[in-house]
C-alpha cells in the first residue's frame, strides 16, 4: 500500500499543479482575489502530496520492498541504512522525484511566506512555478516512474553503484538541486513580471532572498561535488571540466551575475530588463544541466540510465520553457519601463562590468560544453574539449574580473571616483606586491605565473578587507567609533566582503594545488618507504576485511616527518560483489590546510601494490573559499533590512565615504 | 485500511485545497504592495543617516528618487480595483470537484498496480520452498555468504550451481573461496579450472591449465584434470601429447567409468586431424557419429583453433592448419581472412613470415 499511495500522491500533485497553473492566472486577469488565492492553497497542498510521495519512496527503500522496480534496481538488503536512504536519489527516477519535491518546496515557501507580495504577482509567480512543476510531473509519471511494480518480486536487489555509496551522496545532490531548482523562483518572478508587464525596484527586493538561497546552495553543492570527486574517484583531481560539472558551473556563473544585477535593480531601479533576462537564462541553464545529465547525452557517473524517450521528453520541456520564456521576453521586454541612469564609472558601472565578464565566462563554458555535442550530432565527429580550452578562455576572463572586484564596493552609486577608489586600494595593492615578491624569492626558478596569480588573490582578499576598513573608518577614526560603526554596518556589507574574500581564498588554493603539487607513483612492497614533500610514508602491510556488502583490501601506511611519527593512513580498495565493481577509498591526512593523499591501484602478483601518493599544498582552500562565499551569502540573506543605494549627488562636497 | 479508502481521503484533501479559498467570504485584498517597500526604504534612509552610514546630501538625493518611485507605485495601485467574478469561481469549483478526481484516476489507473500488496523484505519468508525459482535460492545463499564469507561448505555448494546457471565468473570466485576456506583438493582445483575454461569460452587458458596441473599433482588419476590437460595440449597443437594423455586415461580407467565415451570422442577427434593410429574404440565411436554430429565437431574444433590463434598468433603451424581447415570446409573467404590475419600476426618475425608464406604456397592459396 505504501508504493501505491506514494504513486497516487504524485498523480494528485500533478492534478493540483494543473489547476494551480491556470486558475490563478484567470483570477489575476479578472482581478478576482479568491481565484488568485487558489494559487496559495494548491501550492501548499502540492508540497504536501509531493513530499508524501518522496517520503514514501524513502520508506520503500528502507524496508527493501523489491516489488518496486526502482528499489530492486538500486538497492540491496545488506546496504547500511544511510545508503538505503541516500540511494533514493542515487538513481534517475528517485533523483527526478527529489527535483520536483524541491520545486514544490520552493513553491510552498513562496505561498507560505509571500505575504508581502502583491496578490497578482504572487498568483502569477505560483502559476508559472506550477507550469514547470506540471511538465516535470508528467515527465516522471510517464517516462521515469519510480513507483512501477514487479508482480513477482525477486529476493535481492541489484545494489547501488558503489561509487555512490558514500556520505557525499547524502549531501551533494540535495544541495545542488536546492540551488538548481531554487533559481526556478527567480525565473517564475521574471516571467510573472513579463506577463504583468511591469517591473520595478520592489520586484528585486522580493526576489532577492530566493536568488540568494539558491546561490548559496548551488555554491555549496558544487564545492561539495568537487571535494567528493577529489576523494572518491581516486586520482586527486578536483575539477575536470567534465560536461556535467560545467552544467552546474553555468547556472552558477549566471546566478552570480543575477545576484549582482539584482542589487543594482533593488537599490537603483536600473538594469531591470537585463535582470529579467538573467533570471530567465539562469534557470534555463539549470534546465539545460538537467537535460545534459538526465537525457543520457553524456555518459558519466551522473548518467544513471539512458533512455531516448526521456531525452526527447526533457528536450521538449527545455524547448518549451526556454523558447517560451525568451519569446515572451522578446515580446514584452520593450514594454518594461527603463530605470535610472548612471555614469560609466560608478558602482552600477562596476556591476555591469562584473556582469559582462561573468556572462562571457558562462558563454565560454557553454560553448566548450555544447560544441562537441553539436559537432557530434551534425558531423558524427567525436572531439573532446578539455582543460586546455577552458584554461585558455576562462582564465583570461577571470583575471580582469578579479582585478576589478575590489574596486566595485569602493565606488559610489550613480557617479564614482575611480582615482579615489584606487587610492584607497593602495594598501591592498602593496600587500599583493609583497606577496608576489616574497613568493618569487622563495620559489626562485619555479613557475612564473603562480606568484602573480597568488598576488592577485591577495589583492582580492585585501581589497575586501579595505572595503570593511573604509566603511568602519578603521585607522582614520578612534577605535571605539570604528567598533560602533562596524556594529551598525549592514550585514549585507559584511556578506559581500566575505564572499569576495572567498573568491581570493579559493584562487590561492587552486594555484598552490596545481603548481606545487608533488606526487609519487610506484609499486610498493611492505616495509618499503616513499618520500614525498618531506614526509616519509612506510607501507606497513596489506590486509583484507569484510564490509557489510563489500570486501576491502586495506593498505596501512605510517607517516612520519623528520623521524617523528605522525599518523597512520589506511587507503583501501573495495570490491562489491553484486555489481562486480570496485571503488578506491583514498586516505587523506590533513596538515593545516594541506593534505597528503594516498590512493591504491592494482595489487601485483609478487605482493606489491601500486600506490599514488600526492602532497597537495593548501588544497583545502579550494573548498574553504566557496564555503566562505556561501557564508557571505548567508550573512546577506539574514539581513532583513531594505537596501537603498544613495546616489552621489552631482555637485556635492567630498562625501564622507562610499555610500551603502 | 483499504487502499481505495486512503485514495478517497487524499482526493478529498486535494479538492478541499482548491475549494477552500474559493469558498471564503472575506477574501480581502491581503497582499503586500510596492508602495510599502518604498515606504520601508525611506525609513531605512533615515536609519542609515542616523547611524552615520551615509551623508546628508546623499540621503536627500536618495529620498527624492525613492519618493518618485513611491508616487508611481501608488498611481498604479489605484488602477487595479478588485472585482469578484462569481461565475468564474463556480467554474473553478466544478473543475476541482469533478475534473480533479477524474484526472487523477484516469492517470493513475493505467500506470499503477492497485492490486499489488507491499512486499517488505522483513515480512517475506526466508525459508526455501520448492516453488521458489532457483535464482532466488541462489540469491539467498549468496546473501548468506556475503555475511559469512568464510563458510567454505557454502561456497562448495554454491559454486557448481553457479556454473550450471552459466555464471562462470561468479563460479570461479566461488571455487576460489571454497578452496581458501574449505580446504584444497584435486577435485576442487579441477572444478575451478573447468569454470575458468568455461568463462574463457572453452579455451583452456594458462590460468586454467595451472589449476589442472595442480590438481593432477595432488592426484595423478584425477579424471577431470587429465581430460582438460589433454584438451589444453590439443588446443596448443600438441595433438600427440593430447592423444597420449587420453590413451593413458582410458588404459587406467575402470571399464564402467562414466567419462569413458567423452574421452573416446576426444581421441577420435584428434584422430581426424592428424590421423594417428586410432584405437578400435575411437574408430568405433567416430563411425557411430552421423554426418551432422561430425560436422559440428569439426566446426567446434576449427573455431577453438581460431580463438586460440587470436590470443596467441605466433603459431605458424596453427595458422596453416586453420587456413587448410577452412579450405577443406569450402569457406574460401574465411581462408583468405585467416591468411591475412596470419600475416599480420607474424609480420614482426621475418623467419616465421617466410615459413608462413612457404606453407601458404603449398596450400595452393594465392601466396
Amino acid at each position: 500500500m505504501i508504493a501505491e499511495t506514494g504513486h497516487y500522491a504524485l498523480v494528485l500533485a500533478l492534478a493540483l499543479a494543473l489547476i494551480q497553473s491556470t486558475v490563478p492566472l484567470v483570477g489575476a486577469r479578472r482581478g478576482d482575489v479568491a481565484l488568485m488565492n487558489v494559487a496559495r492553497s494548491t501550492a501548499l497542498a502540492q508540497l504536501l502530496f509531493t513530499g508524501a510521495s518522496f517520503a514514501l519512496l524513502v520508506a520503500l527503500h528502507v524496508i527493501s520492498d523489491f516489488s518496486v522496480v526502482n528499489v530492486f534496481e538500486n538497492s540491496h538488503s545488506l546496504k547500511p541504512l544511510i545508503y538505503k536512504i541516500t540511494g533514493v536519489w542515487g538513481n534517475h527516477e528517485g533523483s527526478m522525484l527529489l527535483w520536483v519535491s524541491i520545486l514544490a518546496l520552493f513553491g510552498g515557501l513562496v505561498a507560505a511566506f509571500g505575504n508581502n507580495l502583491p496578490l497578482s504577482l504572487r498568483a502569477h509567480v505560483l502559476a508559472v512555478q506550477a507550469w514547470v512543476a506540471s511538465a516535470f510531473y508528467l515527465f516522471i509519471l510517464f517516462t521515469s516512474n519510480p513507483f512501477l511494480r514487479i508482480a513477482n518480486p525477486p529476493i535481492e536487489g541489484r545494489d547501488l553503484n558503489p561509487v555512490l555509496q558514500d556520505i557525499g551522496l547524502a549531501v551533494h545532490p540535495p544541495m545542488l538541486y536546492l540551488g538548481y531548482v531554487g533559481f526556478s523562483i527567480s525565473f517564475s518572478f521574471a516571467v510573472a513580471a513579463l506577463l504583468e508587464g511591469r517591473i520595478d525596484a520592489a520586484w528585486a527586493r522580493w526576489v532577492r532572498p530566493w536568488t540568494l538561497v539558491a546561490w548559496i546552495f548551488l555554491t555549496l553543492g558544487i564545492a561539495m561535488g568537487s571535494y567528493w570527486a577529489y576523494y572518491e574517484l581516486g586520482w586527486g583531481g578536483w575539477w575536470f571540466w567534465d560536461p556535467v560539472e560545467n552544467a552546474s558551473l553555468m547556472p552558477w556563473l549566471a546566478g552570480t551575475a543575477l545576484l549582482h544585477s539584482a542589487v543594482v535593480m533593488e537599490k537603483r531601479n536600473a538594469l531591470k530588463v537585463w535582470t529579467v533576462l538573467l533570471s530567465i537564462l539562469t534557470f534555463s541553464l539549470s534546465l539545460l544541466g538537467t537535460f545534459l545529465v538526465r537525457s543520457g547525452v553524456l555518459t558519466s557517473v551522473h548518467a544513471f540510465a539512458t533512455d531516448p524517450a526521456r531525452g526527447v521528453f526533457i528536450l521538449l520541456i527545455l524547448c518549451i520553457f526556454i523558447g517560451g520564456s525568451l519569446s515572451l521576453y522578446a515580446w514584452r521586454a520593450s514594454s518594461l519601463k527603463q530605470g535610472g541612469l548612471f555614469a560609466p564609472i560608478s558602482r552600477e558601472g562596476a556591476l555591469v562590468l562584473n556582469n559582462l565578464f561573468l556572462t562571457a565566462a558562462c558563454a565560454t563554458v557553454f560553448i566548450g560544453t555544447l560544441y562537441p555535442l553539436a559537432l557530434e550530432v551534425l558531423t558524427g565527429d567525436k572531439i573532446s574539449v578539455g582543460a586546455p580550452f577552458f584554461n585558455l578562455t576562462f582564465a583570461p576572463l577571470f583575471v580582469p574580473l578579479m582585478l576589478a572586484v575590489p574596486f566595485g564596493p569602493l565606488l559610489a552609486w550613480k557617479r564614482g571616483d575611480l582615482y579615489g577608489a584606487a587610492q584607497r586600494l593602495t594598501a591592498a595593492g602593496i600587500a599583493a606586491l609583497v606577496a608576489i615578491a616574497v613568493l618569487w624569492a622563495w620559489t626562485r626558478g619555479g613557475a612564473t605565473l603562480a606568484p602573480l596569480a597568488i598576488g592577485l588573490a591577495v589583492f582580492v582578499i585585501a581589497g575586501a578587507l579595505t572595503d570593511l576598513a573604509e566603511r568602519t573608518g578603521l585607522f582614520r577614526l578612534p577605535l571605539a567609533v570604528s567598533f560602533r560603526r562596524a556594529q551598525g554596518l549592514p550585514r549585507s556589507a559584511w556578506g559581500s566582503a566575505f564572499a569576495h574574500a572567498g573568491v581570493g581564498v579559493a584562487l590561492i588554493g587552486v594555484v598552490c594545488e596545481t603548481t606545487w603539487n608533488s606526487e609519487y607513483i610506484a609499486t610498493m612492497k611492505p616495509d618499503q618507504v616513499a618520500k614525498v614533500a618531506g614526509y616519509e610514508l612506510k607501507l606497513d602491510g596489506i590486509s583484507q576485511r569484510q564490509g557489510p556488502n563489500f570486501r576491502e583490501m586495506i593498505a596501512q601506511f605510517s607517516v612520519s616527518r623528520d623521524g617523528r611519527p605522525l599518523q597512520v593512513m589506511t587507503p583501501s580498495k573495495r570490491s562489491f560483489t553484486t555489481r562486480g565493481m570496485s571503488t578506491t577509498e583514498a586516505a587523506l591526512l590533513t596538515r593545516g590546510v594541506s593534505q597528503l593523499y594516498i590512493s591504491l591501484g592494482e595489487a601485483s602478483a609478487d605482493g606489491g601494490i601500486a600506490v599514488r601518493i600526492y602532497h597537495k599544498p593548501l588544497v583545502l582552500l579550494i573548498w574553504f573559499g566557496p564555503v566562505l562565499m556561501a557564508f557571505g551569502g548567508l550573512l546577506s540573506l539574514s539581513d532583513r533590512r531594505l537596501r537603498v543605494g544613495a546616489p552621489k549627488p552631482a555637485k556635492a562636497a567630498r562625501a564622507l565615504q562610499a555610500a551603502e | 485500511m483499504n487502499l481505495w479508502f486512503v485514495f478517497a481521503l487524499m482526493t478529498v484533501a486535494a479538492v478541499f485545497a482548491v475549494l477552500w479559498p474559493l469558498g471564503r467570504r472575506s477574501a480581502l485584498q491581503s497582499g503586500g504592495s510596492e508602495a510599502s517597500v518604498y515606504r520601508d526604504q525611506l525609513a531605512e534612509i533615515d536609519r542609515d543617516l542616523a547611524g552615520g552610514l551615509i551623508g546628508a546630501t546623499e540621503a536627500e538625493a536618495a529620498r527624492v528618487e525613492i519618493g518618485r518611485r513611491l508616487l508611481a507605485a501608488a498611481d498604479q495601485q489605484r488602477d487595479m480595483p478588485a472585482q469578484p467574478s462569481p461565475g468564474l469561481r463556480r467554474v473553478a469549483s466544478i473543475v476541482a470537484l469533478v475534473g480533479l478526481p477524474l484526472a487523477a484516476v484516469a492517470i493513475y489507473l493505467p500506470l499503477g498496480s492497485p492490486g499489488l500488496a507491499d512486499f517488505p523484505l522483513a515480512a517475506r519468508s526466508r525459508t526455501a520452498d520448492a516453488t521458489q525459482p532457483l535464482d532466488n535460492l541462489v540469491a539467498q545463499v549468496e546473501a548468506h555468504l556475503e555475511k559469512n564469507p568464510t563458510d567454505g561448505r557454502g561456497w562448495t555448494v554454491l559454486a557448481p550451481v553457479l556454473a550450471r546457471l552459466g555464471r562462470y565468473d561468479d563460479a570461479v570466485r566461488a571455487w576460489r573461496n571454497a578452496i581458501t576456506y574449505g580446504g584444497d583438493s584435486s577435485e576442487r582445483r579441477a572444478d575451478l579450472g573447468e569454470a575458468l575454461t568455461a568463462a574463457a569460452g572453452g579455451v583452456v587458458t594458462t590460468e586454467a591449465k595451472a589449476e589442472f596441473e595442480r590438481a593432477a599433482a595432488m592426484n595423478a588419476d584425477d579424471a577431470k584434470a587429465n581430460y582438460f590437460l589433454g584438451l589444453a595440449a590439443e588446443q596448443d597443437g600438441r595433438t600427440d601429447d593430447a592423444a597420449s594423455i587420453w590413451k593413458t586415461m582410458l588404459a587406467k580407467a575402470p571399464a564402467d567409468a562414466p567419462w569413458r565415451p567423452l574421452v573416446q570422442d576426444a581421441l577420435s577427434r584428434v584422430g581426424v586431424t592428424v590421423a594417428p593410429a586410432l584405437s578400435n574404440e575411437t574408430m568405433a565411436a567416430a563411425k557411430d557419429m552421423n554426418e551432422t554430429d561430425r560436422n559440428a565437431m569439426i566446426r567446434g574444433m576449427v573455431d577453438r583453433l581460431a580463438t586460440r590463434l587470436k590470443q596467441n598468433g605466433d603459431d605458424v603451424e596453427g595458422w596453416l592448419r586453420l587456413v587448410r581447415a577452412y579450405m577443406v570446409m569450402g569457406e574460401r573467404d574465411k581462408a583468405l581472412g585467416a591468411q591475412s590475419d596470419a600475416r599480420q600476426a607474424v609480420a614482426n618475425n621475418a623467419e616465421r613470415l617466410k615459413q608462413l608464406n612457404e606453407g601458404l604456397k603449398n596450400l595452393g592459396l594465392d601466396g
